[in-house]
């Protein structure tokens, strides 16, 4: 535990002294969801429909972005052969990456989703289950996504690779995540979606570390 | 040299090396030129159970040579049957009319897209618990097959859906899985090329296709659990199967042919690929003693 506390630690560090790199996910979030309103044009009825899914998309590519280096440096200066041999099992170094992945990635997608739908003029009244269903989702995005970097660590254009490997995979969640958001604006209840996205991080929760960490073995072998 | 030089002479050496009864696996591996661990010491292994006899790539390519014409005559044979008997002579759907014979290339293909996954991750386990090299050769193989037979899934249920349901694509549960299982199969043939060490895709691959196995029960009870516009299943193992005996026939034909193709589509690559190893291996040890 201790040491996936300092694992944790050093992760997040890292990432607050490299801050732009942090934040370009972000960016590129905010970026990506303003186009929408100029490329099919601002009318509030038509945006306010299709807002949930147009947030939906972007943070799903928006979590991709840092995955490519998630491992990468680790793997290319041999930090992560230590972390290998720091006694801690693969599938904990792996869950501590996809926590801080979820931490330095996922909560300021989902801080960025609020006022992203209120500008897409979402109503307020929708805007509680659209963030109530990115809560579980980007978890689960973190933790798909730790499995497919570690799968892809070692691969030529291995960032090319990733998202091929991670979207088909992330299906489920967008499509859970999305009606969940939908619901709420026909008048039923996004309880049972935010359930099954529920059940899914629970799935995810250990298998992906378990995956990710034997990836992260046969990369280092 | 000339490829076929190259393969007559491996198939000359190993065929004297089968008569060297008394010479050990490990001789064996090392004149096939398949060096995977060069490491450790060359000792006789146990004589192994049915999985490890089967690891040795001369006694299969023996086998599977021996099989192989068989195999494939039965599928032609069997495939053409039950699809010329299914297109031609079986009785149209009172409701659907003619449009239904589409079902006898549909189904099959659908059946082996999801069949072939299972093969795919059997190869995995088999990869990644034994390091079971011919599984490993396997699982890259079944990728593009698999690959293949659900494409063809997906364009005959496309050009069905069409006059059926009056659309080429709908987003229901059944075909929004399958296309799943369509881009996990092109992730892990992309995958498992993506490596410069072959072993590394092989263990990337195998990881997953694992992974993807969750899919599978999603694809196959997404007709029960989501009110779609796919029929659901006709046919079970748990009770007699909605649909005329004279349908019943060309489709099972046709699934066996679709099955015994299928396989021996897999052991011809398989075959390929093990001769391929074979001649860079040898090319690699005369580029090694040619100073």
């Amino acid at each position: 535990m201790k040491v996936f506390l300092a694992l944790l630690g050093r992760e997040l560090r890292l990432s607050l002294r490299h801050g732009a790199d942090t934040l370009a996910a972000l960016l590129f979030f905010f970026l990506a969801v303003s186009l929408f309103p100029l490329a099919i044009g601002p009318g509030p009825e038509m945006l306010g429909r299709i807002a949930p899914g147009i947030i939906w998309v972007c943070a799903l590519l928006a979590a991709l972005l840092p995955l490519d280096r998630l491992f990468g440096a680790d793997f290319e200066d041999g930090s992560l052969d230590l972390l290998l041999l720091s006694g801690q099992p693969a599938a904990a170094i792996a869950l501590a990456k996809a926590v801080a992945h979820w931490l330095t990635t996922g909560l300021p997608l989902l801080a960025g989703a609020a006022p992203l739908a209120v500008m897409l003029r979402r109503p307020p009244e929708a805007i509680p289950a659209l963030l109530g269903g990115l809560l579980p989702g980007t978890m689960t995005l973190s933790l798909l996504g730790t499995l497919g970097a570690a799968i892809v660590l070692g691969a030529r254009r291995g960032g090319v690779l990733l998202p091929l490997l991670v979207l088909p995979l992330a299906t489920p969640v967008l499509i859970f995540g999305a009606a969940a958001a939908d619901t709420v604006a026909g008048g039923l209840s996004a309880r049972p979606h935010l359930l099954l996205l529920a059940a899914v991080l629970a799935a995810a929760l250990p298998l992906c570390p378990l995956a990710a960490g034997a990836g992260l073995r046969a990369a280092v072998e | 040299m000339c490829r076929a030089d190259v393969q007559g002479r491996t198939e000359r050496r190993s065929g004297r090396l089968q008569t060297a009864a008394a010479l050990s696996y490990d001789r064996l591996m090392e004149a096939a030129a398949i060096t995977r661990q060069p490491e450790t010491p060359p000792t006789t292994p146990r004589p192994g159970g049915m999985l490890h006899r089967f690891a040795n790539p001369g006694r299969f390519l023996r086998l599977s040579g021996a099989v192989l014409p068989w195999l494939a005559a039965a599928a032609l044979g069997l495939t053409a049957t039950g699809l010329v008997w299914g297109l031609l002579f079986a009785p149209a759907d009172w409701q659907q009319g003619d449009a239904v014979r589409i079902m006898y290339v549909h189904v099959p293909a659908a059946w082996l897209a999801s069949a072939g996954y299972v093969a795919l991750a059997a190869c995995s386990v088999a990869s990644l618990v034994w390091r079971h090299p011919l599984a490993d050769l396997a699982a890259v193989e079944i990728g593009p097959v698999g690959a293949s037979f659900t494409a063809l899934c997906l364009a005959t249920g496309s050009l069905w859906g069409r006059p059926m349901w009056g659309a080429w694509w709908v987003w229901d549960a059944r075909l929004t899985s399958v296309l799943v299982l369509f881009f996990l199969y092109l992730g892990h043939i992309a995958l498992v090329r993506a490596f410069d060490e072959p072993e590394r895709g092989y263990r990337a691959g195998a990881i997953l296709a694992l992974v993807g196995l969750v899919n599978l029960p999603v694809i196959k009870f997404s007709v029960d659990w989501w009110n779609t516009l796919h029929q659901p299943a006709s046919i079970s193992f748990t009770s007699a199967p909605t649909m005329y005996v004279g349908m019943l026939w060309p489709l099972g034909l046709a699934a066996l042919g679709y099955t015994l193709g299928f396989a021996a589509i897999v052991l011809a690559r398989t075959r390929a690929a093990v001769m391929e190893r074979r001649i860079r291996g040898l090319l690699m040890a005369r580029a090694e003693q040619t100073p």
